[in-house]
């Protein structure tokens, strides 16, 4: 235990400044108003105490001009507050392109994630220092909650969906990682850390940790066992279904009209609920596979399809170590998805 | 206009409205309004001091990291059941269903709400709502939290979840009653020259509160009913196995829910108006202003309740819209907050326990209120929400605002009620040493949740235990400060000096009748020639500034 008591817990990501920054502006205002409302408030209650029992102090009706005053500066300053929060929330909101994927199954009680290049873990995470790590996340059961306090950004797991929370890490350390969202009996067991790394240390990491299939090879292998080849081709290339190579990230036109791009919700919901949106020219002839296959498998079975995105080329056959620390667009599988 | 201390009503006759008739019949089938409000008066202490004990529970557990005092499931429980006893059986009913049944036929000069049997009813509908609660609690209890966010409590949890849906939906039907007979009441029960805008501030955010009651409360039950229809019958509405959508509950429940925080808090906030004019002389500063605040909170708190979902997939422009929109309703709370405090400009303050309720009020709803621009804050709100921050914030305006406006209230018009005084030095020792208690206890966790304490833990990182024993020490002293009202509140029905009609020596309608009153209110019916809070001749009316009003 600290012998101090810390007013703001540790920095470690590209989200904490501004947060905090923010933080401070909203302190620094609401103080400076609930003091001024408080001394105005205590000279009163003592300047205009009641001196004999039966005074009658004169009454006043009100103004308009202070009430102008104290309607439109609040709201002013209200309105900086928004703006200013908006401003990052935005930045918090869009991943950006050039991201280390990360795939995350939450439980009931527990974190699985897995790494695009097979490696697997519970309840931790390993990340290089400023790289921009992207988290596809997804639960099992309930909805969990994926909080990470030193980078300041947190975001609902929801069931039946995707969502997507980014950081950049900027100092290497173990922080916590809560469930931030009740979710029963253990809730409060769920946890675990984010470990950042420098990027050789995160190497060394990552090839202590071979022998792990990667996600997209898993995929192919429940590709072919699940007879999606049958109707999409050995290796996407279509046939009674869409052609799957290079689908993700493109428009497709739906045959109810209208486009949608594909990303992994759209993948998602064309497995689990294939008749939803048809791509034009295809009827309606594939079977859902809701409740056949697991959110991990899911995962996989879109991690193979975003690694079509070129003919001919099949996924890396076991994790090599990912070189973090300058890897070049295009050398993992699951580079270019945008 | 006559010198304040011939605000006097008739000598305190025989016979008033607690002693007109005897026997538990005379209680259980009264159509008076007063009765009424004393029936929900017992009821709602009951269940504050249910709500009381699990929030004595959780403290306790909450004082060392391990989870040792409580087991996982049980924390569970307690902190869902502190969380339902309070909001839907305490804080809801607390000042309409009491004070607002009690007051508001005697300040519009009328000798009772305009459907009596409806207001009975709506008793009855509350206790019926509360035993089958109570009997869900005792059955094994429910581990939901109060929010009954699904797909938890319509698949995973293995507690009573329909049992207490129930009791919460019934006891929805007893708030919509009470708020309709307001309104009717106000709109037609006013006593010849009691115009709209002489009314106390009291009847405006009582007006304001019905409206939410009625428009509001209709979505919760048809949410829990959705809820039921999933847990029972496995229809498929909010489960996406079913293929239901769980963040479309989320919508539902806060498009009652987080107006239901103005229908603790506006009541309350009537209260402050009273006590803030009556205990220092003087005519609310603003008065349309802050009548009009009122019915903006009422109308604005329909549109906010996104903010609860910053950190689901809502759309980001979504997110933007209801940030921008909290931000706005924030506003008519700061103007009345504003305006009460000019009030007491050149005022004669009396240093009452009513008026110290009233200036605690100030102090820590204005804490609540600042805090809340945080968690309207998009950016801020992504780090604090589900954090303790979240659980400091609104118990502050919850206690803060919404208790202290009850017992300030309470301890206000005591001697009408109870036709006794309460002991003041007693009342002004326990209202501070509540203040202190509740800062105490909740001040700390605001740091808490910002280094990122996450609400709903039974065990908890080390680090954070600093905080929560301040929390758990303050929560002490907070419950020990509750307690003394209580005792004393019963002690002075027998023991209390007996009331004089008007002790305070007030203008108000209600301090023109006996106390108690008599079962009619007013001997005659009253003709209001008078705005609220007219202690001075009109002529002396000053305005400040340019502008008239």
């Amino acid at each position: 235990m600290q012998s101090w008591i810390p007013l703001v817990p540790e920095s470690a990501s590209t989200f904490s400044w501004k947060v905090d920054a923010l933080y401070f502006y909203l302190s620094g205002v609401t103080l400076f108003f609930s003091l001024l409302i408080g001394t105005v408030l205590i000279f009163f209650v003592i300047r205009y105490r009641r001196r004999t029992p039966y005074e009658i102090p004169r009454p006043i009706a009100g103004s308009h001009k202070l009430e102008t005053i104290w309607t439109v500066i609040p709201f002013v300053i209200a309105m900086t507050m928004f703006a200013w929060g908006a401003r990052v929330y935005f930045d918090q909101y869009k991943p950006p392109d050039n991201a280390i994927e990360v795939y995350v199954v939450g439980k009931q009680w527990m974190w699985k994630l897995q790494h695009a290049t097979g490696q697997r873990e519970i309840n931790e995470l390993h990340i290089p220092v400023n790289r921009k790590i992207k988290l596809i996340m997804t639960t099992e059961d309930v909805i969990h909650d994926f909080f990470v306090p030193a980078f300041r950004t947190k975001a609902d797991v929801v069931p039946g969906r995707y969502q997507t929370l980014w950081f950049e890490a900027t100092k290497p350390g173990r922080y916590h990682l809560f469930c931030a969202e009740y979710c029963g009996m253990n809730h409060s067991g769920m946890t675990g850390s984010v470990i950042v790394m420098e990027p050789r240390e995160f190497d060394d990491w990552l090839s202590g940790n071979t022998g792990n299939v990667t996600p997209a090879v898993a995929g192919q292998q429940l590709y072919q066992t699940l007879g999606c080849a049958s109707c999409h081709g050995a290796n996407g290339e279509g046939g009674r279904g869409p052609t799957l190579e290079g689908i993700f990230g493109n428009v497709q036109q739906l045959e109810s009209g209208g486009s949608v791009r594909v990303d992994e919700a759209y993948l998602r919901e064309s497995i689990t609920n294939p008749q939803a949106k048809l791509v034009a020219g295809f009827g309606p002839i594939m079977p859902t596979f809701q409740g056949q296959i697991s959110e991990d498998q899911l995962v996989q079975l879109i991690a193979y399809i975003k690694s079509l995105h070129a003919t001919g080329q099949t996924p890396t056959t076991a994790a090599s170590p990912a070189p973090a620390a300058n890897a070049t667009p295009g050398s993992s599988p699951t580079r270019n998805i945008r | 206009m006559q010198p304040i201390e011939s605000f006097e009503a008739p000598a305190p006759p025989k016979v008033n409205y607690i002693n007109a008739q005897y026997g538990l019949k005379s209680w259980l089938l009264t159509k008076d309004h007063k009765r009424i409000a004393l029936l929900y008066l017992v009821s709602i202490t009951f269940f504050f001091f249910i709500g009381g004990l699990y929030a004595l529970m959780i403290r306790l557990e909450l004082l060392t990291p391990q989870g040792d005092f409580l087991q996982s499931t049980t924390y569970n429980k307690v902190f869902t059941q502190h969380g339902i006893i309070m909001i839907f059986f305490f804080l809801i009913p607390s000042i309409p269903a009491t004070l607002g049944n009690f007051l508001i036929p005697m300040m519009i000069g009328a000798k009772d709400l305009a459907f009596p049997r409806i207001n009975l009813l709506s008793w009855y509908i509350y206790m019926l709502g509360g035993v089958i609660t109570i009997y869900a609690l005792l059955a094994g209890g429910v581990d939901t939290g109060w929010t009954f966010y699904t797909p938890y409590s319509s698949t995973y949890s293995n507690s009573y979840v329909v049992a207490t849906g129930l009791g919460i939906f019934i006891n929805g039907f007893s708030s919509i009653l009470t708020g309709l007979n307001f309104i009717v009441t106000i709109h037609t029960m006013r006593a010849p020259g009691m115009k709209w805008f002489r009314m106390p501030l009291f009847l405006w955010s009582h007006y304001a509160t019905s409206l939410i009651m009625i428009l509001g409360t209709p979505v919760i039950a048809i949410t829990i009913l959705l809820l039921a229809f999933e847990r029972v019958a496995k229809v498929g509405i909010f489960n996406p196995a079913l293929g239901g959508d769980p963040v479309l509950f989320q919508h539902l429940f806060w498009f009652y829910s987080h107006p239901a925080v103005y229908i603790m808090v506006l009541p309350s906030m009537g209260v402050i108006s009273e006590l803030i004019a009556n205990f220092s002389r003087k005519n609310i500063f603003g008065y349309s202003f802050v009548a009009f605040s009122s019915i903006a909170i009422a109308v604005f708190g329909f549109l906010v309740w996104g903010h609860h979902l910053f950190v689901t997939p809502q759309s980001v422009y979504a997110g933007m819209i209801f940030s921008f929109l909290s931000f706005a309703v924030a506003i008519p709370s700061a103007i009345k907050v504003f305006n009460w405090t000019a009030t007491l400009y050149k005022s004669s303050i009396s240093y009452d326990t009513p008026m110290l309720y009233a200036l605690g009020f100030i102090g820590l709803f204005t804490v609540g209120g600042m805090t809340g621009l945080f968690l309207a804050s998009l950016a801020v709100d992504v780090h604090l929400s589900d954090t303790y921050f979240v659980v400091a914030h609104f118990h502050y305006i919850m206690v803060g605002g919404a208790l202290m406006g009850y017992l300030g209230g309470l301890h206000y018009w005591w001697p009408k009620i109870s036709g006794r005084m309460y002991p003041e030095g007693w009342g002004r020792f326990s209202a501070l040493v509540i203040f202190v208690g509740f800062n105490l206890t909740f001040l700390p966790q605001f740091v808490a949740g910002y280094l990122g304490m996450p609400r709903r833990y039974h065990a908890y990182p080390p680090e954070f235990q600093v905080f929560n024993v301040l929390s758990t020490a303050g929560a002490s002293i907070l419950g020990f400060g509750m307690l003394i009202p209580a005792i004393y509140f019963v002690w002075s029905m027998r023991y209390g000096r007996h009331a004089e009609a008007n002790p305070w020596h007030l203008p108000g309608l209600e301090w023109r009748t006996p106390s108690p009153p008599p079962t009619e209110n007013f001997y005659e019916t009253p003709i209001v020639t008078w705005d609220a809070y007219e202690f001075a001749p009109r002529e002396e009316v000053e305005v400040v500034g340019k502008f008239r009003e």
